[in-house]
């Protein structure tokens, strides 16, 4: 962050001139709050059309290279993000191939496999998807079950996923599988999957209905689906290494920045978690003694607290980018999707206490104070501690690998 | 965050190469064990409360030039940001430190915001080797009352009154006196009587201070005015000390936890001790941010806007170091276990330390409280009150 080069500036530049005259169209359907919450198709048409245009205009897989159908630049991908995010930007709707599927991809796959699968992946016209979870594997995800029987140059794969999200609109899966039952972690194997071209032929893609009562993640079923050999990648029994490859970018910590146009941050990009919505929440909402609620000197303490958190969470995201400041390189990288997470959960859950009474009404109820946003946020916000590694398992990962203390297992 | 301040918070080669060699200098000199047999050689409760310290090792720092880093060069000075002011605070506070370092860069803040010659004079006299320290607290560790009063004689101010919760007076050769004005009196003028206040930090002294016609040389009109421009600068250095201290805190607990065995397992094998401490080191990260991104926006004032963004960014620094304290002294303690809880271990020392600044300058609560007038306006509608202009600010830095 320190100082940009000279590539980074001219195509800083090039993002702010294109953005200037390129903004999208307002959406003509109301949009989930993330992308991984998106349920029909006309929400899904109008998102990839605005990251197909980002992609062809350069903002999206700048830091790939031009072999792979990227922009064969150098660390750019953060200067498209930073100038994506400062003007009001709906999201990328194909996060898991932007976030997982590609950056797995690029290490681990062969060059014709990367010609193939990464222009459609960055241009969203090919929605991707996650197979990791099973009903028997969640933190401890290396126990999967899911099997990939050799057979010739094929696969036979007969298995169970589960909490897949935008499985429902996904060509393709990267999917984590046993192929060798005698050994947890040597026995698993690392597959990209059609399976939009095979439902309904070894493929069942069923709904899931969250918490919140939307669905948005599904389950996959795989009965005797056969793939082709030239699928996996890197090889046989090497799928934990692959599948370290996807978490580590899931978690933020990867070598490629994921592209990420923002979607919910304002102009000035003040807050991450939305505290700042939760202080003018407490101006117009009222303590049961008819108190407003920005004048209870308890309320005001909590609202500092996660304001506090909120700016010390964006500035040790700065304060990692000074080499001669940080104690440890994968420090702050880690703690991220721990950090966040917790946050938002927290200040959702202040909202709520804000809000009072109204906070009982739901997204259906035209009284809803924000149209129930802070009840549907605060319930979904689980899908994030939870998801990508549970809260406990972040601490036990950031205990081991940074803190260096013994693995708890 | 305003974009026009340098993401790297100005932390430049220079700093990170004064962060570097002050880590190594204190690693080396300051080892904790010798730091245990300096200050706690006598544990009885009741014990004289005499300063314990290395003279000779400030005297080191002084020749090194570090206790006036910020100091600017027309006094003589080297005139370094605040964030390498804030770097070495961090190095002091992570070997427990007993010196006059934290209470002589803070006074040199108030000096600069005083903006007159006779501060300037003081602070030559700093860059020539005097330790300063504040004397501006009443009996209730406010500034409400005036607990030292200033009367005009033939040859000059005298003071009179007490000053309470003097940070290492016994190391320091200055005092900065609030009586209405601020005043410069040397620890050694007649009619100035130092009572040390028995304390539970061993790695700093502490003492109230009385005056009886005490002959002071004015170094400002308005004390609170000074006092209030230089708070946002005061409270990151301390909230820097804190946060290097808790970086001990945090690595000495790890390492025991990776080496103490219980159940067949390293300790820190169990989720209730790894995830505790996890929580510290985050923490840790967060008060360290919010210290640079302090001292960077008091480094880089251009309009009041920027005053008091750098005052939110002072505040949040010093809540969020404050709860880590409280936290890392609570944790580092208890995930001893049974040593834990003795004299021979290092980790009481740290501890206290931390609780001591925790209290400094005001708790996190404090914090917050002042945060949330700054962010939402004081109950009722009315904007916040400061009883200095915002265009002051910009004179001072």
């Amino acid at each position: 962050m320190a100082q940009e080069t000279d590539e980074q500036q001219v195509f800083r530049q090039h993002c702010r001139d294109w953005l200037k005259h390129n903004m999208p169209p307002a959406p003509t359907v109301r949009l989930p709050q993330q992308a991984i919450g998106i349920m029909e198709r006309e929400q899904l048409e109008y998102l990839q059309r605005w990251q197909k245009s980002a992609y062809d205009a350069g903002l999206v897989g700048c830091d790939y290279p031009v072999e792979c159908c990227g922009g064969g630049r150098n660390n750019c991908q953060r200067i498209a993000n930073d100038e994506m995010q400062k003007v009001k930007l709906p999201y990328f709707p194909n996060v898991i191939g932007l976030g997982m599927a590609a950056p797995t991809i690029f290490y681990h796959a062969s060059d014709e496999l990367k010609r193939k699968l990464l222009p459609r992946l960055f241009s969203a016209e090919e929605i991707w998807c996650q197979g990791f979870s099973e009903p028997g594997a969640g933190s401890d995800l290396a126990s999967v079950q899911t099997f990939a029987q050799q057979k010739g140059d094929s696969w036979i794969i007969n298995g169970h996923k589960v909490w897949t999200s935008l499985a429902h609109f996904a060509s393709w899966m990267i999917l984590l599988a046993r192929t060798d039952k005698s050994d947890k972690y040597k026995g698993l194997s690392y597959f990209v999957v059609p399976i939009k071209s095979a439902l309904g032929n070894g493929v069942t893609v069923r709904p899931l209905i969250k918490a919140s009562g939307e669905t948005g993640f599904n389950e996959v079923i795989f009965e005797d689906l056969e793939i082709d050999d030239a699928y996996r990648l890197d090889a046989v029994g090497k799928g934990w290494q692959v599948a370290m490859t996807t978490l580590t970018h899931e978690r933020g910590a990867g070598q490629l920045v994921m592209p990420s146009s923002g979607g919910q941050t304002d102009s000035d990009y003040s807050s991450i978690a939305g505290v700042n919505e939760v202080i003018e929440l407490a101006q117009h909402s009222f303590r049961p003694d008819g108190g407003q609620s920005s004048h209870d000197p308890v309320i005001r303490d909590q609202l500092m607290r996660l304001l506090i958190r909120d700016e010390g969470m964006m500035q040790s995201m700065r304060l990692h980018q000074v080499a001669a400041l940080r104690e440890h390189h994968m420090r702050i990288p880690l703690q991220g999707k721990l950090v966040v997470t917790e946050l938002i959960q927290e200040v959702a859950e202040l909202a709520l206490e804000i809000e009072g009474a109204s906070s009982t009404l739901y997204v259906a109820d035209k009284n809803a104070p924000a149209g129930g946003r802070w009840a549907q946020s605060y319930i979904n916000s689980f899908a994030n501690t939870i998801a990508a590694g549970t809260s406990e398992v972040q601490r036990n990962i950031l205990g081991e690998r940074v803190l260096s203390m013994p693995k708890s297992k | 965050m305003k974009m026009r301040q340098p993401g790297d918070f100005g932390f430049d080669e220079s700093c990170a190469q004064l962060k570097q060699a002050a880590r190594s200098f204190f690693q080396k000199k300051v080892p904790t064990q010798a730091l245990h047999k300096l200050v706690a050689d006598d544990p009885d409760p009741f014990r004289a409360p005499v300063a314990k310290w290395d003279k000779a090792l400030w005297q080191e720092l002084v020749q090194l030039g570090w206790h006036a880093v910020v100091v600017p060069e027309s006094a003589g000075g080297v005139d370094m940001p605040l964030v390498a002011a804030a770097s070495l605070t961090e190095e002091a506070g992570r070997v427990a430190l007993p010196s006059p370092l934290l209470s002589t860069l803070q006074s040199c803040c108030v000096l600069m915001a005083c903006n007159t010659p006779a501060a300037h004079a003081v602070l030559e006299a700093v860059v020539r080797g005097c330790a300063v320290t504040l004397a501006v607290l009443d009996q209730q560790g406010t500034c409400q009352t005036g607990s030292v009063t200033a009367s005009q004689a033939d040859n000059g101010d005298l003071l009179d009154g007490v000053a309470y919760f003097a940070q290492d007076v016994a190391k320091c050769d200055m005092l900065i006196v609030r009586a209405g004005g601020l005043y410069a009196v040397p620890v050694n003028s007649p009619g100035v009587k130092i009572v040390p206040d028995h304390i539970v930090d061993l790695t700093r002294d502490q003492a109230h201070i009385e005056f009886n016609r005490v002959n002071a040389t004015l170094l400002a009109d308005q004390a609170d005015l000074v006092l209030g421009l230089s708070e946002p600068a005061r409270l990151t250095l301390l909230a820097a000390d804190m946060v290097g201290a808790a970086e001990w805190q945090l690595q000495t607990t790890v390492e025991y936890a990776k080496s103490r065995v219980q159940f067949d397992h390293p300790i820190g094998f169990f989720q209730a001790v790894k995830h505790p401490l996890v929580d510290l080191m985050v923490q840790v990260d967060q008060a360290r941010a919010l210290v640079y991104a302090a001292a960077c926006a008091i480094d880089h004032q251009a309009d009041p806007a920027d005053a008091v963004q750098a005052e939110k960014y002072a505040r949040m620094a010093k809540a969020s170091a404050s709860d880590m304290a409280s936290f890392a002294a609570k944790k580092s303690t208890q995930l001893h276990g049974g040593i834990g809880f003795t004299w021979e271990c290092f980790v009481h020392l740290y501890a206290k330390r931390q609780k001591h600044s925790q209290v400094m300058m005001g708790d996190a609560t404090y914090q917050r409280r002042v945060l949330a007038d700054i962010v939402m306006g004081i109950p009722g509608g009315e904007m916040i009150v400061r009883s200095w202009e915002p265009s002051l600010a910009i004179a001072f830095l």
